[in-house]
């Protein structure tokens, strides 16, 4: 896909900077001539989004990392200290927090994307496992931010998500003892959780451009799911995705500003306010929000390691995805009987995440149970076979014949305004 | 040459590879093991109560290498509806006690304090995930766990949700009639 570009460098030093180090030419055909299809809709942008949330993440990240302490008794006061006395330290701080759920209401927009347009099939298979691999970075990574404040959730979030490793039969004592640095949560615990948290950010930016990468080969999925197959199907990455990705930031910057300026704690836990004190838990603990479908998961299982195992296992599950569904036909546009499982399977997971927040008893655990047999069918039963019995509705013979009908198209859409590399200023 | 002989090359390659690839474990072991909790969190602690105060009915929690130790002083009732479990009804029938071989039983005997029946010594971290249980709390009016449900009787042990065993009962002692050192 990156093969269209007819850019050749201008000027004399973009001549000598090319022929050395060519990211002129690199950079022009992947993000400026790079062909785009034309139908793309705004589930497209959060892939900007996305980028845009790293690196207010990172950048906030590293200016709060000037000001905090990494030490149990220096790390609840530091980050206060932070709220009420360093210049613009509130604004910075809950710039942070709430940047961690807005990347993650966008990377699940992304990610059920990607799942109802079929985006993980072929040839996309590495393309969504650079994902998931991201999408695990991303949850280690904001569970160790929420140990840094050390307040109550800090402290027992911790502890809860660090023993999910004693389940392990015969060894797992020991790994658990190897992540606290000691016999409970404690200082060398904090310590490297703060060492960890500021590297994982660059790692997923690491993954990122491979998952860019990945996704340059074949070039963007479409919402009708059909490759690209002439000049036609596609516009060029710049001004046209540019633009709108733009536009879509610009919204999604006021979704976040609503967050940040008029509800900062709204997704956070009051307890974490509360010193973190290993001698008493919370009466009722429970992780930051976009773990919830994951815990709810683990406590409908009546046992350890089974609840483990399941919680786990509904990440794995993604990593085989591209070859547990069936369908040649990518998009659940045209795919009658897939739409409804889809839209049933997006309810559950908001309900098991809702459930995931309630008390672990009575009906609680029962609809989690009932809830965590659909999120597995989904993958496991019901994609693989729905390839073999659905009856998909017709494809459009190209992306353009979607977007411009069947006939009298090329009037309403010169050719030469489509693939136009030339026309760029 | 076709002949299918290792020669002395494929063994000189096969030699450096082996030779790195101990070496980079070499290497690795000290990042890995730094870590493990270190001399100081391995220094075993050990802590003395004075229980003398205590009362029947009351529980006072300790902290001991950073964990809480719950120390109570069981009523008649509470050893009593302990004593009347049947093994056959326990999740876990092990004892979990450490001052005591792995195998024994889960009796409320094995599980309380030698010749002082009424005082229980006990890890206070739920065996599911680590959280600290509630105490006089649950349907068996031992210890409740609020993270995820798991319930324990007067004598600590699991009786339903999701824990895998009892509470841990860690070495202890009485040096005197009513000073513990657990540890």
């Amino acid at each position: 896909m990156s093969g269209h570009s007819t850019y050749q460098p201008q000027g004399k030093f973009a001549k000598w900077l090319d022929s050395r180090l060519p990211i002129l030419t690199l950079m022009n055909a992947q993000a400026i001539d790079f062909p785009t299809p034309r139908n793309l809709n705004y589930f497209w942008t959060f892939g900007a989004i996305l980028m845009m949330m790293l690196v207010v993440q990172i950048v906030t990240g590293i200016v709060l990392a000037m000001h905090y302490t990494a030490n149990v008794d220096l790390a609840f006061e530091s980050v206060e200290k932070i709220m009420r006395d360093v210049n613009f330290g509130w604004l910075l701080r809950y710039m942070h927090a709430n940047g961690a759920s807005m990347f993650f209401i966008a990377v699940y927009i992304h990610i059920f994307r990607g799942l109802y347009y079929g985006s993980y099939k072929a040839p996309r298979e590495i393309l969504w496992i650079l994902g998931v691999v991201i999408f695990l970075l991303m949850m280690a990574t904001g569970f160790m931010g929420y140990v840094l404040p050390w307040g109550q959730m800090s402290f027992w979030g911790a502890t809860v998500i660090t023993n999910l490793f004693s389940a392990i039969p015969l060894i797992g004592e020991s790994i658990v003892q190897w992540l606290w640095g000691g016999f409970s949560v404690a200082n060398p615990t904090l310590n490297r959780f703060f060492a960890l948290h500021y590297l994982l950010p660059f790692m997923i930016l690491g993954v990122v451009i491979l998952h860019i990468w990945a996704l340059h080969v074949p070039g963007n999925n479409n919402p009708t799911g059909v490759s690209v197959k002439s000049n036609q199907d596609t516009v060029p990455f710049h001004p046209y995705i540019t633009i709108k990705d733009t536009f879509a930031m610009v919204l999604f910057c006021l979704f976040f500003g609503w967050f940040l300026f008029y509800i900062p704690n709204y997704l956070g836990h009051p307890d974490n306010y509360i010193p973190a004190d290993p001698l008493v838990t919370p009466a009722h603990i429970v992780p930051e929000w976009y773990f919830l479908p994951f815990y709810a998961i683990l406590r409908a299982v009546p046992s350890k390691l089974g609840g483990v195992i399941a919680m786990f296992g509904a990440i794995a599950v993604l990593f085989i995805l591209p070859w547990l569904d069936t369908s040649k036909v990518r998009s659940g546009a045209f795919r009658p009987m897939f739409r409804p499982f889809f839209w049933v399977f997006v309810l559950v997971c908001i309900i098991l995440g809702w459930l995931g927040s309630q008390p672990a008893e009575g009906v609680y655990v029962i609809l989690a149970r009932i809830g965590m047999v659909y999120y597995f069918a989904f993958f496991l039963i019901i994609l693989p076979v729905l390839g073999l019995i659905e009856r998909t509705t017709p494809l459009p013979a190209s992306i353009a014949e979607s977007v411009l009908g069947k006939s009298g198209g090329g009037s309403a859409q010169p050719a030469g305004s489509t693939a136009a590399p030339a026309d760029k200023g | 040459m076709d002949s299918s002989e290792p020669t002395r090359r494929d063994f000189m390659y096969l030699a450096t590879g082996a030779f790195g690839a101990v070496g980079v474990a070499a290497v690795a072991w000290p990042f890995i093991d730094q870590m493990n909790p270190d001399a100081a969190a391995l220094a075993l602690a050990t802590t003395e109560v004075d229980v003398s105060a205590m009362a029947p009915g009351q529980s006072i929690t300790v902290s001991w290498r950073g964990k809480p130790v719950f120390i109570r002083y069981r009523t008649e009732d509470e050893i009593n509806s302990a004593k009347d479990v049947p093994l056959s009804d326990l999740k876990d029938p092990i004892a979990r006690n450490e001052n005591l071989q792995a195998d024994a039983p889960a009796t409320d005997q094995n599980r309380a304090a030698p010749e002082k029946e009424p005082w229980l010594i006990m890890v206070g971290i739920c065996t599911h995930l680590g959280c600290v249980p509630i105490g006089e709390a649950g349907a068996f009016n031992g210890w409740f766990c609020p993270c995820h449900g798991s319930v324990y009787d007067t004598a600590g042990r699991i009786r339903s949700g999701p824990a895998p065993e009892n509470l841990l009962i860690p070495t202890y002692e009485f040096t005197a009639d009513t000073v513990i050192r657990i540890g």
